[in-house]
């Protein structure tokens, strides 16, 4: 779907409306996953691995059992086969069937009638486990004699006496390397590795299953797809999706790490055992054992550069583990690392590789942002070394339209240049430093995406709209798919209400993921709403006894197309839908589409830091994220995204990572020790919003909600680097990393 | 598990006594909850002190303060007499946790815990603070320093507590001053950390000086080698160098997720060396 | 087990439960009492999302036992607004556009009010500082600092 022709004066979109959802959330009214609970419900326990790698030969589970309130147990025994193994992965790792795979991996499960007697019976399960060699780092997987994660997963394109733990090669590029290393007058190769992060979401995950003898089942539960959650729960229970429904809670913070089933298939089994509902909530320390994280990475960068700052070939090689399973982020990271780069030799290749750690889940623009780090780190220095401006060298080898990127699609219109520009206009960049402090700037980016979309619109007898959509709302969608429909139907936004449908109200809707909503959802109302005006013409075309293409939409009325349709008073949706019951019935608009064109997204990210030299500690004086929104239609909350991504940035930049002991167990779980940034590490973090519209949204729209995070890590870093005199090629710089680089 | 929340002294040190199993005292909770949400400790008495009369309370004794053990460390803060003596320890306590945290947890729970990187501990080891500590045969006092034996382990035998802890009077020209070292701003545990409590001359001359060192071995760490590169000096720089290099010297950390061996000797001198200089600044010794 | 017996006031009301010995305030607010606006981030007091008043003092409730609330006074975010009136914090909360998921939003209120109750002028420093340990992983805390900020120059007019 086009961007449309005729330009448009916004009257709702652009505006800073009130959330429909705020009032509930400033009063502790809004449900979240852990707020609903049922008659008679049950509280569910999961029992989890304390070693890392590990035969399961027996589990008795019939102590347990006799425990006074306990009501149900559960194994892998109790799930199905998976359709498919990307599927049985999802499984598996929220229920381990032959091996536990990792410190924290699900062995089993209670319901009990208190969570005191849920954690005492798991007390009384009895494993029996025969410990295996374990591995959590990449060097360390990719060893001749590294143990193996999982057999037989060694990836079908990889060369013969590739390590069995590799599941994934891929590669991307054009052009010929040799010849353009060879017309470089500086080449620089770099090894960088930065930490795995976590999501780290507020909101632990959540549940409330109710399976009943029948085969029907309900699900609450806090996640980013409830249509996905339904699948793979159908898949693992052997029920049929329709008679599973799944409603989404209010979400406490997803970042992608609730893109996927944790505990809602084992609530589902608990509940058909124990014949009650069950709720299961996770703590802390199971999120972090057993939730997300993002990829680990290790990575080496190739850069080749004139004298006058033009890249003549640049080449990468990333290494990345995803945990237990097969893990495909590795291919985002290839695909990305050089998008913001007009290159004529380009080549990105990638291997994923498993260890023994919890299965990736996706993190805001997975892959994109070590792989990014590694680059933009890598460009930097060459600036440093020829003596340039690294602004001015980003702009001389911008993407812009009509660049074959180097992933292989050519640009459309794209914000990258209009970014930097502004960047470089700004008064921050050249705001003066004093001793000890340094600027860095990094470019990044996101592909953004489109996917399965479907939205109804139903006209209330009194005029006002409701639109039903199907994607949980993080950060403000309502809002914006309300204004949308708004904007379309020429009404006020208070005239309309959006809500989330559950899985039985509604087509199939992906995931929320991949910055697609405000792109996709919109897209959909806007075709949703085009609908319906398509419908009110047509009533009122059949009142006025006219032909329905001499009936136009303009600001919430029907019209006579021109003079020569007629001397008609026009008619308000809400006159419309007053009658409508005599026109024909109910009136609705639908839309339903698998989108594409959604406009890939260029953000531009400069920061000043102040280093202790005595200590290493790194302290943010100034931030600004500069990004191409297409269109903002909420702009408070498109700043708000630019904010957020920023901080988890900063966070993985400075300090956040998981921590893995000599035994393979996690050492930091939990908000003490996995460090994410608090208010008082931060600055402002102002923002300037760029437009240049998105050719594939009627309103230019593109995503916003990725691209941010992932400028942080290189632009700290080059702060860093300039800010002491020597460069770190690892995340998170550490006081205590950053103190050993300043010695030398 | 049994609660209880005695509401005399004699009936708390009974009531420890009593228990055969493990009975904890219940002050702020902020760090028991934790150990028993995660596990680590599972009580089968806790006792709740803050219902003891007096013990919420700060009391001004002899030209110094006596601090209740119930008494949360956010009351330190707000309390004039306590800041302007002894403005080395409230700022120890109040680097605490969060200010939820502050809200709950005492100065004498985060003495009693014996974590090597407890804030305040440093800062009442450098203000020479005592104990008294309540028994079933009665109360004794005791250096702050004692409590403390090892990483999670205190010398209060079966039945005791402390009810109070006693921040002297001191002369004029005298203030303390408390750093520690944490990769954020707020909320993290102590890396490294050092308290100092400096006495000065009329010519602004360091005539006493006393200096703890935190989370760079299983307790506390008394400096006083370190303390005596100062006396006699004005906190020259030459003297500065070598009190930080003799904390670095007495450091004995360890590795671990927080920091390393390396980062925490060095960094432990220098906060000292910072210490030193704004305990010197507070008692008048720049002017 | 045998269960305690409590009687406290809760956002005003006088309330009685029991509960067990090892339970904490938080898990009382949350699944006894229906009160389930207090959050649990963390069950450790490094989150802030479980933040209620105790006395008059901000705590977390995480960290308070149950049975620690006999006799006192408990305030919630479910006790902020004066009836259908939002109180100033929640005004401006929504005016910035302070929330994304919301969920530690219900902390930082309660967070809010006692540091505004104690400070009516802070400093956005003295807001940053006050409010480190209620975690919000969206929104970068921008602009739930120009929230707060705006709040307090309100109230300050009365």
């Amino acid at each position: 779907m086009a961007l449309d022709d005729r330009k448009r004066a916004f009257k709702v979109v652009g505006t800073r409306v009130p959330r429909p959802d705020g009032i509930d959330k400033v009063t502790g009214r809004a449900l979240y996953g852990a707020d609903m609970s049922a008659p008679g419900m049950l509280h569910g326990a999961i029992l989890r691995s304390p070693h890392a790698h590990a035969r399961i030969r027996a589990i008795d589970t019939s102590r347990a059992e006799a425990l006074p309130g306990v009501k149900a147990v559960v194994t892998s025994a109790d799930f199905c086969r998976a359709k498919h193994s990307f599927n049985q992965d999802a499984l598996d790792h929220c229920m381990a069937r032959e091996k536990a795979l990792y410190d924290g991996h699900a062995v089993a499960a209670v319901a009990a009638t208190s969570k005191s007697a849920a954690r005492a019976a798991l007390e009384l399960i009895a494993v029996e486990y025969e410990v295996l060699p374990h591995v959590t780092e990449i060097e360390d997987a990719l060893k001749p004699d590294a143990p193996v994660v999982q057999e037989d997963r060694r990836a079908r394109n990889a060369p013969e006496g590739t390590h069995p733990n590799v599941t994934h090669v891929v590669s991307f590029g054009h052009g010929d390397l040799e010849a353009g290393f060879a017309r470089a007058d500086r080449v620089i190769e770099r090894s960088f590795r930065t930490a795995a992060t976590h999501q780290g979401y507020i909101e632990p995950h959540a549940c409330l299953a109710s399976v009943t003898p029948d085969g029907r089942g309900e699900l609450w539960c806090c996640t980013q797809g409830h249509y996905y959650v339904r699948e793979l729960c159908a898949d693992f229970l052997g029920m049929d999706t329709s008679q599973l429904r799944v409603t989404a809670s209010e979400i406490g913070g997803g970042f992608g790490g609730k893109t996927t089933v944790t505990i809602e298939p084992v609530a589902l089994a608990l509940s058909r055992k124990a014949g009650r509902p069950v709720k299961l909530v996770m703590s802390r320390d199971e999120v972090f054992r057993a939730s997300g994280p993002t990829v680990s990475s290790w990575s080496d960068i190739k850069i080749g550069m004139t004298r006058d700052g033009r890249i003549t070939a640049a080449q990468a090689m990333l290494r990345y583990q995803g945990g237990a399973f097969p893990c495909g982020t590795v291919e985002l990271g290839a695909m990305s690392a050089f998008a913001a780069y007009d290159l004529e030799a380009v080549r990105a290749d990638g291997i994923n590789v498993m260890t023994n750690r919890p299965r990736q889940a996706a993190y805001r623009a997975p892959g994109a942002p070590m792989a990014i780090y590694a680059v933009e780190s890598t460009v930097d220095e060459l600036c440093q070394e020829l003596g340039l401006d690294p602004l001015e060298v980003r702009l001389k080898n911008a993407a812009r339209k009509g660049t074959k990127s180097a992933y292989g699609p050519t640009f459309d219109d794209i914000g990258l240049v209009a970014t930097l520009e502004a960047a470089k206009a700004h008064p921050h960049y050249a705001a003066p430093l004093c001793p000890n402090q340094g600027r860095g700037l990094s470019c990044g980016f996101w592909f953004n995406f489109g996917g399965n979309t479907c939205v109804t619109l139903n006209l209330d007898a009194d005029g006002t709209v409701g639109v039903t959509e199907g994607n949980p709302d993080i950060g403000g969608s309502r809002a914006s798919i309300s204004m949308m429909a708004a904007e379309e139907l020429g009404i006020p936004y208070d005239k309309v209400r959006t809500i989330v449908a559950d899985t039985a109200s509604l087509g199939f809707n992906d995931v929320t993921d991949g910055s697609r909503v405000t792109f996709a959802v919109g897209l959909a109302t806007i075709e949703a709403a085009r609908d319906m005006i398509r419908k009110m013409c047509a009533r009122v075309a059949k009142i006025w006894d006219i032909d329905e293409e001499a009936v136009i939409w303009e600001d919430g009325c029907a019209r006579p197309a021109g003079p020569n349709a007629g001397d008609f008073e026009p008619m308000s949706i809400a006159e419309i839908a007053a009658i409508a019951n005599k026109t024909g019935g109910p009136i609705a608009g639908h839309h339903e589409v698998n989108a594409d064109g959604a406009g890939v997204s260029f953000g531009v990210h400069l920061v000043d830091v102040e280093v202790d030299p005595e200590t290493g500690h790194t302290k943010i004086l100034r931030y600004t994220v500069f990004q191409d929104a297409g269109k903002a239609v909420h702009p408070d909350y498109v700043e708000g995204q630019m904010q957020g991504g920023a901080v988890q940035g900063i966070g993985w930049a400075l300090n956040e990572e998981y921590i893995y002991g000599e035994d393979g167990r996690l050492q930091n779980p939990g908000f003490l020790d996995y460090r994410i940034p608090v208010a008082s590490d931060l600055p402002k973090i102002d923002t300037v919003i760029l437009e240049i519209p998105n050719p594939g949204h009627p309103y230019g729209v593109r995503g916003v909600g990725e691209t941010s995070i992932v400028p942080p890590l290189a632009a700290l870093s080059n702060a860093v680097a300039r800010a002491i005199g020597a460069r770190l090629h690892e995340l998170p710089m550490s006081p205590p990393r950053i103190l050993q680089a300043l010695k030398g | 598990m049994q609660f209880a929340a005695p509401r005399s002294a004699s009936e708390a040190a009974a009531l420890l006594q009593a228990e055969p199993g493990d009975a904890r005292v219940l002050a702020g909770g902020s760090d028991l909850l934790v150990q028993m949400k995660s596990g680590a400790l599972r009580p089968d008495l806790l006792v709740d002190i803050k219902r003891i009369p007096g013990l919420d309370a700060i009391t001004a004794e002899d030209g110094g303060f006596r601090l209740g053990a119930a008494v949360p460390g956010a009351r330190l803060g707000e309390h004039a007499g306590v800041r302007a003596l002894w403005p080395g320890v409230v700022e120890a306590v109040e680097l605490i946790g969060s200010t939820q945290v502050q809200g709950r947890a005492t100065v004498a729970g985060n003495l009693c815990n014996a974590s090597p990187a407890a804030d305040a501990v440093p800062a009442l080891v450098a203000a020479d603070a005592v104990a008294r500590v309540f028994g079933p045969r009665g109360e004794r006092d005791c250096p702050v320093s004692d409590i403390p034996v090892g990483p999670g382990r205190n010398s209060l035998a079966k039945g005791e507590f402390v009810a109070s802890i006693l921040l002297p009077a001191r002369p004029k020209r005298a203030a303390d001053a408390y750093l520690r070292f944490i990769p954020r701003t707020e909320m993290d545990i102590a890396v490294a950390s050092a308290g100092v409590s400096l006495v000065l001359d009329e010519d602004g001359r360091c005539t006493r000086a006393r200096i703890a060192l935190g989370a760079v071995g299983p307790k506390v760490l008394l400096a006083e080698e370190a303390a005596h590169c100062l006396i006699g000096t004005k906190l020259e720089d030459a003297a500065l160098a070598a009190m930080a290099e003799a904390c670095s010297a007495l450091a004995s950390p360890i590795d671990d997720k927080r920091g390393t061996v390396a980062f925490r000797k060095q960094v432990v001198g220098v906060l000292a060396k910072r210490a030193a200089k704004i305990a010197q600044d507070r008692a008048g010794g720049t002017k | 087990m045998s269960r305690i017996h409590v009687r406290t006031t809760i956002n005003g009301d006088a309330v009685e439960y029991l509960c067990e010995a090892g339970q904490s305030l938080l898990d009382v607010l949350r699944d006894d009492l229906g009160l389930t606006g207090t959050k649990e981030g963390c069950g450790t007091g490094d989150c802030g999302a479980c933040s209620v008043l105790l006395d008059g003092r901000l705590v977390c409730s995480c960290l308070v036992l149950a049975a620690e609330a006999d006799q006192r006074s408990v305030e919630t975010v479910e006790g902020l607004a004066d009836g259908d009136r939002l109180h100033p914090l929640q005004q401006k909360f929504l005016d910035h556009a302070a929330l994304q998921c919301g969920i530690c939003t219900p902390g930082f209120l309660v967070a809010a009010r006692a540091l505004l109750e104690k400070n009516p002028t802070p400093s956005e420093t003295d807001v940053r500082y006050w409010l480190a340990g209620n975690l919000c992983r969206c929104t970068g805390y921008d602009k739930i600092v120009a929230a707060v900020m705006d709040a307090a120059a309100q109230m300050r007019k009365g």
